[in-house]
């Protein structure tokens, strides 16, 4: 368990301010947030390896925020594997092991687990400088689990790896997670690796929570204008909002469910994939279908991405390749849009 | 034919001017002496000891440098606070001050006048004129060039490495032992040799601080004002001669390990 309370970092030109978290025993949390956003400090705050100016950490129900990090009992793991370039790497894996009082698990037991877990056994014996990058990464990974820490902090552990390695090292870090029941907390710029691994996660931009909860919750219904963006929810407008309906620019747009009574909305979001196109003439009578025309026609292989202009924006809008071909769209076509108002969130 | 571009003929060319420039007087002052003349300097005693002496004070230097200076090191490669760039300069101050300065400010401290002077008298410490006094001048020009190797390499050390060794459960002196310092051993070893290099060839603050007991350089000013060029330079030789064995010496044993695919 995790327990981040009022943590206020600062650095020259920089801050986190007040920062809550709340980590579940045993649960796999991701920090989101773009470059830049302090993820990496909240991260080692945490660890102790960074020095706060205020707040609270708490770890596994005990106070550590004036503990040094070597009693933390967290392990970390960094994007650029930090690995001892002068050890090997079974040097490297049981570099804790002297650390560890004799009845915690210092038995082989453990480090045999790990190595047949990650499938390091046939490079234990090897400098670390000539590793893979997925290798390095696993060989990190047992080296943070082999002093049986509490809690696993991994800062972007997949953002360096070719895409064939990141496959093999997310699911490592998923079978991991779901064997040993250890707390993780994860930071990374990536949606989609916090899709994939946690449940639940906290989007933090510019040393600022902006949303926590679970992971599907976030991607579902993301909260600010911000994280609408970051989940991939790239149609943001500015609205104002009158019960069931919002005005956008020119445009009525019907919502459904309409807003609660209290919710302060700003904009509306929608995804590309649910904003939909059909000929043009449509418009008429149909709920939230306007007239629109393509900008710009992009292949992404499987679909197409289309730059669509409506009322004075542009609007992203994802369509698999036979509607471009029935509809022949191309730039400059006149098309219809249709907002589903069940897809439209307010943001 | 691919023309040579103007830019690389004038660079080569300036190249090889500085490299005449320096290495012509050598050449011409160690092809000077005849091998009998090396061979009967080689044979005075009192030549012999300076030479010694030299590389002992030197290395000296170079010893206490490492173990006061590589704290300080360490703390200016990975702290920030207020002042550091204050302390940078002061630690540069030895390379800019001119070299009779140097030994005038170290015996203004030592002398009778000073507290400090009157509490080395009282422990019978001597620095005027006597080989501790050699030591510490030598000590004082040659750990600016210490600190600052050291500083460089340790700052070349990804500060996440220790952060690792942190989180694993050691203690900030176990994770200077077990990482820092196996990492950082070859700068240490680089600015050891530095400090040597330099305090081998100070002579300004010497004279003034300790004229006896002779080191090499104060020797063959002294046969040169004595007896002439012909008599000061196989002293010379002799000095180049040793100097550059140890410092190829000591930059084998620096040298990066061949590494195994």
């Amino acid at each position: 368990m995790i327990r981040v309370q009022n943590l206020t970092i600062q650095v020259p030109g920089f801050q986190v301010a007040g920062l809550n978290l709340q980590v579940e025993p045993g649960e796999f949390f991701v920090v989101l947030g773009p470059t830049g956003s302090g993820k990496t400090l909240i991260l080692e705050a945490v660890a102790g390896l960074t020095p706060i100016s205020s707040g609270q950490i708490i770890i596994g129900g005990r106070d550590v925020t004036r503990e040094n990090p070597e009693r933390r009992g967290v392990g970390v793991v960094y994007q650029d594997s930090a690995l001892f370039p002068h050890l090997t790497v079974r040097q490297n894996i049981t570099y804790g092991f002297r650390y560890q009082k004799q009845d915690r698990n210092k038995d082989p037991q453990r480090l045999r687990m790990l190595v047949e877990r990650l499938g390091i056994g046939h490079i234990l014996n090897r400098s670390v400088t000539h590793l893979s990058g997925g290798e390095k990464q696993r060989v990190a990974l047992a080296r943070a689990l082999a002093t049986a820490p509490d809690v696993l902090l991994l800062d972007e552990p997949l953002s360096s790896l070719d895409p064939a390695f990141r496959e093999e090292v997310r699911r490592a870090l998923k079978d991991l997670h779901q064997d040993l029941g250890l707390t993780f907390l994860l930071v990374t710029h990536d949606f989609t690796e916090a899709l994939f691994l946690a449940q639940r996660a906290a989007v933090i931009a510019a040393g600022r929570l902006q949303q926590t909860g679970s992971v599907q919750d976030i991607f579902r219904s993301p909260a600010t204008p911000f994280v609408a963006h970051f989940v991939g929810m790239k149609n943001v407008l500015p609205a104002a909002f009158n019960g069931p309906h919002a005005r956008v620019g020119n445009l009525n747009v019907t919502l459904d469910p309409p807003l609660p009574q209290h919710a302060r909305p700003t904009h509306i979001g929608i995804r590309p994939e649910d904003v939909l196109i059909g000929p043009p003439g449509q418009a008429d009578g149909q709920t939230n279908t306007f007239p629109g025309q393509v900008q710009h026609v992009s292949p992404h292989g499987l679909f197409f991405e289309l730059g669509v202009e409506l009322n004075g924006a542009t609007l992203s809008v994802i369509t698999p390749g036979n509607d471009l071909i029935q509809l022949e769209l191309a730039q400059g076509a006149s098309v219809s849009v249709t907002l589903p108002p069940s897809k439209i969130h307010p943001l | 034919m691919k023309r040579i571009d103007p830019f690389i003929l004038v660079s080569i060319s300036t190249s090889l001017i500085i490299l005449a420039f320096i290495l012509l007087p050598l050449a011409e002052m160690i092809a000077q002496p005849s091998l009998e003349m090396l061979a009967e300097t080689l044979a005075d005693r009192e030549v012999v000891r300076s030479i010694g002496l030299s590389v002992y004070a030197s290395v000296a230097a170079a010893a206490i440098s490492f173990l006061l200076g590589t704290p300080l090191a360490y703390l200016l490669a990975r702290r920030e606070f207020r002042g550091k760039k204050f302390i940078e300069s002061v630690i540069d101050l030895p390379i800019m001050i001119p070299h009779p300065v140097v030994g005038i400010a170290i015996l203004s401290m030592a002398g009778r006048n000073h507290w400090l002077g009157q509490y080395l008298q009282a422990a019978g410490i001597r620095i005027m004129g006597s080989v501790t006094g050699i030591i510490v001048v030598l000590t004082f020009v040659g750990l600016p060039f210490y600190i600052n190797a050291v500083k460089n390499g340790i700052e070349a050390i990804p500060v996440r490495l220790e952060k690792v060794s942190r989180s694993l459960g050691a203690s900030m002196g176990s994770t200077f032992l077990r990482v820092t310092l196996p990492l950082a051993w070859r700068s240490m070893l680089v600015g050891m040799i530095m400090c040597t290099a330099r305090a081998i060839s100070e002579f300004g603050a010497i004279v003034i601080v300790a004229y006896h007991p002779m080191i090499a350089p104060v020797m063959i000013y002294e046969r040169f004002t004595a007896y002439g060029l012909k008599y000061s330079q196989p002293v010379a030789v002799w000095l180049i001669l040793v100097c550059l064995g140890l410092f190829l010496l000591l930059r084998l044993v620096s040298l990066p390990p061949r590494r195994n695919p």
